[in-house]
């Protein structure tokens, strides 16, 4: 990794933190409605990915702002849709959970779980069929590898040699229940180990994640069939803003507070690539502004008018029959 | 009598019937640890123990899968869905397997299990968490589809899915569940039966779930601006639906509308309309009318989200412009 996007990474995952605070602190307000679920901790996974799959279409979930933002969509289009705005990306209609920006070949927010993963995997077969150097990225929870869409997908995938990578980002939770409740094991890799390569990284480095990433782009842009990766990490926040969060003990939350993914990657900007504090203040400064011009932004933009209700349900309007 | 929350008379109907019969078991995604999504299991696994409050992986297919085996092996199971969307995931096992499998073996498997989710536009959940599926679920024969609208009917109906001996669909809604009323205890209730909400002389308003609250926030503008009377009938039962009682309320009033909150086209409310012309055309004063929700994904912004839905003013002013265009 280069200075340059070990800065952009640092500088993104900052940004994202702040985000998702604001997005906090402007659903308590009740400018921000609906379910809400923050990747606070989880910021290295989120940006890192998004950073390294360069080449490639992503589907991923409802915990999806910072990737959205890491991808290259705009903050403010981000925090306009999560306010329910005319120039939120999804124009006020989908809200946090649903982020779509095929622009930036980014399907973002699928909130029924593990559904998408199909999706990305019939993507992924459109990429091997137009003969494209892109690859697909299907990012999902713990807590969708014990669907049957997870399987399927897997099989299809490994089946037809599709160049899909599959990120698994391994949080230990699904809601309330802990992953080895209801799975043999906590590491879901070994899921997938019968039909692909498998890698472990962990999750909160957000280097180890980037490089990771990489080697898995190039293998899949190879057209040697899918990959595995999953990532451990943990939410420090509940999993959405109506989880009270008692199942976890706050033991727990605060050895995952000191594994803190934004300071580890300050320290590699300091010691690996010799940036001053005064240049991570500044990145610090420039991502804050960024937060507050998008939260001001969409408290400033419209509402979708009533009379927009039946835009973008089809292609072609039928005004008879 | 005892006043409580429809998401307690829920939790109340489960422990009771689980204190009772020690085959009575609920499984779904954190239906135990956790105490439910709408807390309607809070409680319940300190009582009776993770083998029987059983939290699953999120696999809805499994979830009414496994309750179907569960039944046929012998046990009560309740199955917990946490939303009706994710009901569409089970919807093979509901109509393949649940709703099939007593009428394909000549009736020599029994299946006593309840599906139960919640349902409905909350607020600005957006398209995948908003939808209602009784129109779906009630077109299927072989289930029988209840539909809770307030704490008593919660209460003594969901006590009688469980104690029943077919598969029943049991549909909350999301907004329900901190609304609180009385609960008869002791009351002998038909789950069958729809319930007279407000007696009236010359309009029937028939509704269910939470719509039902949204009529009665209505019915005072009604009645000022027309000075007419209106009797509103929560179905409670969707399939089979009470035809007596509704057949008793159009006949005095001569007047039908029906409001529901799923969308308009293939609507629940169309069965009951199409019933109703066909065994009662001749009772009516005027052509029925039916309020429901637009075709339309239901979007997060709450001013489109609203625009999709009836609502109490909307309701009011479209039976108001249908009663001086009817003859009301
Ligand atoms: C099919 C389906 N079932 C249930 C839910 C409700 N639900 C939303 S998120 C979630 C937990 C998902 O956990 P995981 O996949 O580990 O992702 P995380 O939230 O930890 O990022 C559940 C059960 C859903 N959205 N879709
Ligand atoms: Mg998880």
């Amino acid at each position: 990794m280069d200075k340059l996007t070990a800065e952009e990474i640092y500088y993104t995952m900052a940004l994202g933190r702040k985000f998702e605070y604001a997005a906090k602190e402007h659903y308590m307000t009740g400018e921000i409605s609906g379910f809400l679920h923050l990747d606070i901790g989880q910021e290295a996974l989120s940006v890192a990915a998004m950073k390294a799959f360069d080449h490639g279409d992503v589907f991923t979930t409802y915990r999806e702002h910072i990737m959205a933002i890491a991808r290259g969509i705009e903050p403010k289009a981000v925090m306009a849709e999560l306010f329910g705005k005319k120039t939120g990306v999804s124009e006020g209609r989908g809200g946090s959970m649903h982020l779509f920006d095929p622009s930036h070949f980014f399907y973002g927010g699928d909130a029924i779980v593990g559904g998408h993963l199909p999706n990305a995997v019939g993507c992924a077969y459109a990429r091997k069929f137009q003969e494209s150097e892109h690859g697909v990225m299907a990012v999902f929870g713990d807590g969708a590898t014990n669907g049957g869409a997870f399987f399927e997908s897997l099989n299809i995938a490994s089946a037809w040699k599709l160049p899909i990578l599959f990120l698994c980002e391994n949080n230990r939770y699904a809601i309330g229940t802990e992953i080895t409740r209801v799975a043999p094991f906590l590491e879901q890799a070994k899921k997938a180990e019968p039909y692909m390569p498998t890698m472990e990284v962990d999750g909160n480095d957000a280097v180890a994640v980037y490089e990771a990433i990489k080697e898995a782009q190039a293998y899949i842009q190879k057209g040697h069939g899918p990959l595995f990766i999953e990532a451990f990490t943990y939410r420090w926040e509940g999993h959405s803003m109506s989880d009270p969060g008692s199942y976890r003990s706050p033991e727990e939350i605060e050895i995952w507070k000191r594994r803190d993914p934004i300071e580890r990657m300050k320290t590699v900007l300091k010691e690996r690539y010799g940036v001053s504090d005064a240049q991570i203040e500044a990145l610090d400064q420039k991502a804050q502004t960024a937060v507050d011009e998008a939260v001001a932004f969409a408290s400033e933009s419209p509402e979708p008018e009533v009379s927009e209700l039946f835009e973008h349900l089809f292609v072609e309007e039928v005004t008879h029959g | 009598m005892a006043e409580m929350l429809y998401r307690e008379a829920l939790n109340r109907a489960i422990d009771e019937c689980m204190a009772a019969d020690p085959n009575v078991v609920m499984l779904g995604e954190d239906v135990g640890l956790y105490g439910g999504s709408y807390r309607v299991s809070e409680g319940l696994v300190s009582k009776y123990g993770e083998k029987r409050l059983i939290d699953t992986p999120i696999a809805e297919l499994s979830i009414v899968g496994n309750a179907i085996g569960m039944a046929i092996g012998g046990l009560r199971p309740i199955a917990e869905i946490m939303t009706a969307n994710f009901s569409l995931l089970a919807f093979d096992q509901i109509i393949n397997h649940m709703a099939k499998y007593r009428y394909m073996s000549a009736g020599k498997l029994t299946l006593p299990m309840v599906v139960r989710f919640p349902q409905g536009v909350s607020k600005q959940l957006a398209a995948q968490h908003s939808e209602s599926y009784e129109q779906m679920l009630s077109a299927v024969p072989g289930i029988r589809v209840f539909a809770a609208g307030d704490p008593n009917y919660a209460y003594h109906a969901l006590k009688k899915a469980i104690l029943m001996d077919d598969p029943v669909v049991f549909i909350e809604h999301e907004l329900l569940y901190n609304k609180k009323g009385e609960v008869d205890l002791d009351a002998e209730v038909d789950p069958f039966k729809a319930r007279i909400v407000k007696e009236g002389e010359d309009l029937t308003i028939v509704s269910y779930l939470k719509m039902v609250d949204d009529v009665m926030a209505a019915v005072p503008e009604i009645e000022k601006q027309t000075g007419k009377s209106c009797e509103v009938i929560d179905l409670q039962s969707l399939n089979p639906f009470d035809t007596g009682t509704l057949k008793a309320s159009i006949e005095k009033t001569g007047r039908l509308v029906v409001v529901e909150e799923d969308h308009k086209m293939g609507g629940y409310g169309a069965q009951v309309v199409s019933w109703a012309a066909e065994s009662l055309f001749y009772a009516l004063d005027a052509a029925p009318l039916r309020i429901a929700g637009e075709n339309v994904p239901i979007p997060y912004n709450r001013k489109l989200e609203l625009a999709s839905i009836p609502t109490p003013d909307k309701i009011a002013a479209k039976i108001i412009e249908w009663g001086a265009n009817n003859g009301l």
